[in-house]
């Protein structure tokens, strides 16, 4: 099945944030409020491993599993919609306490207040939708 | 078995979310949870009334597989690799959160004053959910990616537009716990 290897992967991701506490809404109040390292720790030590781990991937020009040369795309370039669009997001960050990898994780934990957050998340993405034309990028 | 079973240490932890990143790019992919809710939208519908959402969402179908094991992993790491003993907060932030009228951890991972279903049927309860809700999901979209996208693989990739978004990540994350919180949870 093709599509495992992204399935086993995701169930990796959903058990390694939660056993992390990265879903937990208190979690990320602590980490907004600089009171415990444990949030900056998870996030310094993800990005040490994986700069260091693109590094390797670039140097060694390291192919994919199907044996094609890794691409690893740019983000476009810009300032207002990152400034702004991160903002908005961080401001609902830390009122739901959850980002999108942690919404889906704790549907699967049986937390049923969280669809409430995914069904404003799907409202969101279709509303930006509509007015991306209008906004500075 | 503490070491499975408790809190995973922030540097086992951030580890294995960048293998996570790495794996991915491996397969030839990118990592990034938001983009999923676009390809949601477009599944429902949604190209019929913009653009953004005209794509063919089938290509994404390997990042909803990522999406669907999330869920499983969430309820294995729950239900089966714990020992209860979860979120040892900070005791100032736990007296802190005292002051805002909510509940202190003692094992669970969300705090019932938001989360459990007697608030939820409050329109405020609601109302707060929903309302973060819909700033994730326009923010993300807007910014083009959330902590996955930004802050793990586009910081990873030194990409300074993912600097910036990382900063307004905090600069709305700060407003909202510091001024806003305390005003909404009053």
């Amino acid at each position: 099945m093709k599509l495992a290897r992204f399935f086993l992967t995701g169930i990796f991701f959903g058990i390694v944030l939660t056993k992390a506490e990265a879903v937990s809404w208190y979690r990320i109040y602590e980490m907004f409020h600089f009171q415990s390292f444990h949030m900056f720790g998870i996030i310094g030590t993800a990005l040490v491993t994986g700069v260091i781990g693109l590094q390797i991937i670039k140097k060694k020009k390291i192919k994919d599993f199907k044996g094609l040369p890794i691409n690893i795309i740019e983000k476009e370039k810009g300032f207002w919609r990152y400034i702004l669009g991160g903002s908005m997001f961080g401001l609902g960050w830390a009122l739901v306490g959850a980002c999108p990898g942690p919404i889906f994780i704790l549907l699967g934990t049986g937390t049923y207040a969280i669809v409430v957050v995914l069904i404003g998340a799907l409202l969101g993405t279709y509303i930006y939708g509509l007015l991306k034309d209008r906004l500075p990028h | 078995m503490e070491y499975l079973l408790g809190t995973w240490h922030w540097s086992i932890s951030g580890f294995l979310i960048g293998m996570t990143m790495l794996l991915l790019t491996y397969f030839g992919k990118s990592f990034g949870m938001s983009s999923n809710l676009r390809t949601m939208c477009s599944m429902a519908g949604a190209g019929k009334f913009s653009d953004f959402f005209k794509m063919d969402w089938r290509e994404q179908k390997w990042s909803l597989a990522v999406v669907l094991g999330c869920i499983l992993g969430g309820f294995i790491a729950y239900h089966f690799l714990s020992n209860g003993t979860r979120v040892n907060l900070n005791p100032d932030t736990v007296a802190q959160l005292q002051t805002l009228s909510i509940d202190a951890p003692n094992g669970k991972l969300l705090p019932d004053a938001l989360f459990s279903m007697e608030t939820l049927q409050t329109p405020k309860g609601f109302a707060i959910l929903l309302v973060g809700g819909l700033l994730i999901g326009f923010g993300t979209r807007y910014a083009g990616g959330c902590t996955s996208g930004h802050a793990i693989s586009g910081l990873s990739n030194l990409q300074l537009p993912s600097l910036v978004a990382v900063i307004g990540f905090f600069i709305g994350g700060l407003v909202m716990a510091h001024f806003l919180l305390p005003i909404i949870l009053k």
